[in-house]
């Protein structure tokens, strides 16, 4: 199955999908060295956003979070690529300048923890590669995870 | 977005890697807010700029655009740094972060972005005229740009601020748009707003008001006459306490006249401008142990003023005077500096009290900015004092 979105950030990756149906500030909701998500209450709460496909609404919070999108990427704990359903400004800037490839106007529901995924940033596709629900994969790290933007 | 060939050019990299990856920033940026084409800027002003909040990754980011090749193609200033970039020990900054702000600064410099380090460009050399397109991050200086200049800017962000000065261009949308320069909200205030601590106070109660909607555009009645230094501390606090990127005021800013007042509104009282002031008043004044001014910067005349009242006096406490170098540069030959310096008064030139690395410094804060008290007790985790300018100089003397 493919969905297509609209192209943000460029670049290509793969990764099992971590999808949230709140929004996520990354400063401060997310600790920018290992990844985790250190927001109390929310639903991706101690979960590591590392290398996964990570699908949320929206991002929120201070415009510093760009920054720590590009923090992750240099301690190799990115998330492989960025699915919203409007991004703006935080997360678009800190995909461009991470190397992250991001697409958006996708809808949430398609979407289910685990379905591995490759992200097309440059034309906003989205390949699903197996049937969802089957052999979920709790963590996508060591999935190719190539990109065209690397800085 | 239709791109023209030159600007398709910067986006397929002809112009370098750091130039590639502004474009993108922009073109982004213009495709998740509807614009429909890229247009010039003749001004710039980036904010992030103190390592405080750029931290090691904004560090790396500037370094590697100015590894790049990025060069600024337009008037291009900067935002407060973290610290005093020539006297930064008497401020007391330890010697690491002097070290890592200095390679933030050289980053911007070597990318032709002058290093004003101030909040306030439109007071050194960086004015845009009405009806101009521009780019500028720091809060309160677009709102005073669109608002009180009539220039026209987004609230722009660090790094797209940066990818305009690097190609010249942003993307068309928001406030570069008639349309969107409509007023949302009228606001009629019943209250005499008179100084810099009560332009703050206004700002902060209509802030609020705004907070919660989707378009946060006032249109203010009842102020007959406000100040550069009004309009400059009522912009900060209107910014920090209400996301508002500007306002229209009749008989004072430009465009007042040209927009249609809107039926929806609010009235504000002197009851509500003293609850404001009480609300960012917390700190009990025995406790108050830091004094700042020039939040935004300081004017030459606030300077004179400070001046006049320190002359012959000693300070009790730590009092920071915040202003731009080319201000200071005017008070030294003026005799101010030496008057405030003699008091015990310190200049903290290119830097103030919200970006500077002091968190578990102090206690307690006195200013009459309403915008430094949000982030003193946000930020630096300090207790507040709001009052008016005069008393705030009282206030180090105690």
């Amino acid at each position: 199955m493919i969905v297509t979105g609209r192209s943000i950030a460029p670049g290509h990756a793969s990764g099992a999908a971590l999808v949230s149906d709140k929004a996520i500030s990354f400063f401060g909701g997310v600790d920018p060295d290992s990844g985790i998500v250190l927001e109390q209450g929310h639903p991706l709460h101690g979960q590591s956003i590392a290398g996964r496909v990570l699908v949320f609404p929206s991002g929120k919070g201070s415009t510093v979070g760009s920054y720590t999108l590009y923090r992750l990427q240099y301690q190799g704990n990115a998330p492989a690529a960025i699915l919203n359903v409007n991004c703006e400004t935080i997360t678009a800037v800190g995909c461009i300048i991470a190397g992250i490839p991001c697409v958006d106007q996708i809808q949430i529901e398609d979407f289910t923890d685990g379905d591995m995924l490759t992200v097309d940033g440059d034309t906003g596709s989205v390949t699903f590669h197996q049937v969802k629900s089957a052999n979920r994969l709790p963590n996508a790290t060591g999935l190719d995870r190539s990109r065209g933007e690397m800085p | 977005m239709d791109l023209t060939s030159p600007q398709q050019a910067m986006l397929d990299g002809t112009h370098g890697t750091a130039v590639r990856k502004s474009m993108q920033i922009l073109t982004a940026l213009g495709k998740i807010y509807g614009a429909e084409k890229l247009i010039p800027v003749t001004s710039v002003q980036i904010a992030g700029v103190s390592y405080d909040n750029l931290g090691e990754a904004g560090l790396r980011f500037l370094a590697e655009m100015a590894a790049g090749g990025g060069q600024a193609r337009v008037l291009t200033t900067l935002n407060p740094a973290g610290m005093d970039v020539e006297a930064w020990q008497p401020m007391g900054i330890p010697a690491e972060f002097a070290a890592q702000q200095i390679r933030v600064l050289d980053a911007f410099s070597q990318m032709g972005v002058l290093t004003t380090c101030s909040c306030t460009p439109y007071l050194i050399g960086n004015l845009p005229h009405f009806g101009e397109h521009i780019a500028w991050a720091e809060s309160s200086a677009v709102c005073y740009a669109n608002a009180v200049l009539g220039a026209r800017t987004n609230r722009e962000g660090g790094p797209s601020a940066l990818a305009a000065a690097l190609t010249g261009f942003t993307p068309a949308y928001g406030l570069h748009l008639d349309a969107n320069r409509q007023p949302s909200l009228r606001v009629d205030v019943q209250a005499e707003v008179r100084g810099t601590a009560s332009f703050g106070a206004l700002g902060q109660v209509i802030g609020k008001a705004l907070e919660t909607r989707a378009i946060r555009l006032p249109y203010i009645t009842g102020i007959a006459q406000a100040s550069l230094e009004e309009l400059k501390s009522f912009c900060a606090s209107l910014a920090t306490y209400g996301g508002a990127a500007m306002f229209h005021m009749p008989g004072i800013t430009p465009e007042a006249d040209g927009v249609r007042a809107p039926v929806e509104g609010i009235t504000i009282t002197s009851a509500a401008l003293q609850t404001a002031q009480t609300e960012m008043s917390t700190a009990n004044p025995i406790h108050v142990d830091f004094v700042s001014l020039g939040c935004p910067h300081l004017t030459i005349e606030e300077i004179r003023r400070i001046a006049e009242r320190l002359r012959g006096r000693k300070v009790t406490k730590t009092f920071w005077i915040t202003t731009a170098r080319p201000t200071k540069r005017l008070a030294d030959q003026m005799g101010y500096t030496r008057i405030i310096e003699e008091s015990g008064a310190l200049f903290a030139v290119d830097t103030c009290c919200v970006v500077a690395p002091i968190r578990g410094r102090f206690q307690a804060i006195a200013t009459d900015s309403a915008k430094a008290c949000y982030y003193a007790a946000t930020k630096n985790n300090m207790q507040t004092l709001l009052r008016s300018f005069d008393e705030v100089i009282e206030e180090a003397l105690r």
